[in-house]
């Protein structure tokens, strides 16, 4: 159990039966009045937002999660399906889910499963995922209309700008947490 | 953390306080930080350093020292409050406190305005330019106009969802107080939020005439609260039921705790006082214009 004095930015704890992290908080304390810990909370299961005030005789239950490694194997519309590589045991999470992590999913890939209690509710990705560039105009050498990126698609039919010389065929790198080009890898 | 620039604005303001209190004839004291005994106050929690307490204030201490002949003294020194982390409280901050006899909280009042303008005019510069100092929060803030006195019932009528007595009811005094009030307080000048209820004050004498009423007030500039200040409460017999009943609000953290009887035995000789705590770390988040109270001390939780 945590006590409203030990609310940080960051902890995860458990509200209504579902697992919450504190995305902002301010202590308060009114001249010798009582301690007031004001929270803004995320849902981490359905990313819905509030704030609410504690007292400091407030008790709150820590949020029980888990990580898991697991490999992500298909999606089947909106059911995207993993396997845990101990015990080969699968499950799926949706799409809604997933957000926009689904743009760097290719079938293989190793992820973070998160628990909490025996139910996933998101996955976590390698910070650099290599991609391969399945669409991408040519560039034109000694093209002068100044623009230095241009858009191309990967594997997972994510759209994003590169600079020109990325080819169709290359591998590049991509920040999962900026969704932006790194780097263009050789493998 | 301070940098060079801001110890030295640190220092420039302790020491335009000093010379402010020593015009005034207020005798500087020191008195001890460890206590083996504290005032009870149930919204508060001492750190212990062996088998003695650190202090929260100096109250105590600087009220025994009315009894004792003092008649106007200061005091600039560390307090230290348990649990008390955030953007406005350090467990180890830097108090100011003032007593003097034969007062009441109105002249606390006014040595606030007196207080506040002389070192804004010693820090600022010459008279005329007035130019907010350092990278004040205070803005134009015209320091010479007569503060804002409200007092806790007007605001509640105000701004309040909630009628003070609901509130008090309820137990929401503190976060109506919090949430719907202090933003509002001190934004074109200073305020002064006066006349608590009586539960709200365990050291303050009870206005006459109007005993729901403690006569306590606080000082808010730009929504911070900056200082609490009232007439002291003279009568060791009352003071002692309100620490019996105090006591017995304490929360298990707080432990055992007794209570400080010399200063009961001594309060009595005390005939009229009033006294207040100003936080010092919190004016000059206001003077550097920081939002977070670790920027204005030379060493906070983060930098070890």
């Amino acid at each position: 159990m945590f006590s409203a004095s030990d609310l940080r930015k960051g902890l995860k704890i458990v509200l209504d039966g579902e697992p919450h992290i504190i995305a902002d908080f301010q202590f308060s304390k009114p001249g010798k009045g009582q301690a007031l810990y004001r929270c803004k909370l995320k849902n981490m299961i359905t990313g819905s937002q509030f704030t609410n005030t504690y007292r400091s005789n407030d008790k709150f239950e820590k949020a029980d999660l888990e990580q898991r490694k697991m490999q992500y194997l298909y999606n089947q519309g909106d059911e995207y399906h993993f396997m845990d590589t101990d015990n080969y045991e699968q499950l799926f999470l949706t799409q809604e889910q997933l957000g926009t992590n689904i743009n760097y999913l290719v079938d293989n890939m190793e992820v973070e499963v998160l628990f909490f209690g025996t139910r996933p509710i998101d996955i976590s990705l390698p910070i650099f995922v290599n991609l391969l560039v399945t669409q991408a105009d040519p560039w034109a050498r000694g093209d002068t209309s100044g623009t230095d990126t241009k858009p191309i698609t990967v594997e997972t039919n994510y759209k994003l700008q590169v600079p020109p010389f990325v080819e169709e065929g290359d591998k590049i790198q991509i920040d999962t947490r900026t969704g932006e080009y790194v780097t263009r890898v050789k493998e | 953390m301070l940098n060079l620039e801001g110890l030295h604005l640190r220092a420039a303001l302790f020491r335009s306080i000093r010379s402010f209190f020593h015009n005034e004839n207020f005798l500087e004291v020191d008195t001890p930080v460890r206590q083996p005994v504290l005032i009870p106050e149930c919204n508060i929690v001492p750190i212990r350093a062996g088998s003695l307490f650190l202090q929260t204030s100096p109250e105590q201490c600087m009220k025994r020292l009315l009894a004792r002949g003092c008649r106007r003294i200061f005091q600039i020194c560390p307090c230290f409050r348990a649990n008390e982390q955030g953007r406005q409280h350090l467990e180890e901050f830097t108090m100011l406190e003032w007593y003097r006899v034969d007062s009441d909280y109105q002249d606390l009042m006014t040595d606030c305005e007196k207080l506040l303008r002389h070192v804004f005019l010693e820090l600022s510069g010459p008279r005329q330019t007035r130019q907010p100092i350092f990278g004040s929060r205070l803005g134009t803030m015209f320091l010479d106009e007569p503060w804002e006195r409200l007092s806790v019932g007007e605001s509640f009528e105000k701004l309040s969802p909630v009628t003070l007595k609901t509130a008090m009811l309820e137990n929401r005094f503190d976060e109506i107080i919090v949430e719907h009030i202090e933003p509002h307080l001190g934004i074109s000048r200073p305020t002064f939020l006066y006349d608590y209820p009586a539960e709200c004050a365990s050291l303050a004498c009870l206005k006459p005439g109007d005993e729901c009423l403690a006569e306590r007030f606080e000082l808010y500039i730009d929504g911070l609260e900056l200082a609490n200040g009232f007439s002291e409460l003279t009568n060791p017999d009352e003071q002692r039921r309100r620490f019996l009943k105090e006591l017995e609000l304490l929360q298990p953290e707080h432990g055992e705790m007794m209570l400080p009887e010399r200063f009961l035995e001594e309060l009595g000789g005390i005939e009229k006082a009033a006294g207040i705590a100003f936080g010092l770390d919190r004016l000059l988040m206001l003077l550097l214009s920081e939002e977070s109270i670790d920027e204005v001390v030379s060493f906070s939780a983060a930098d070890w």
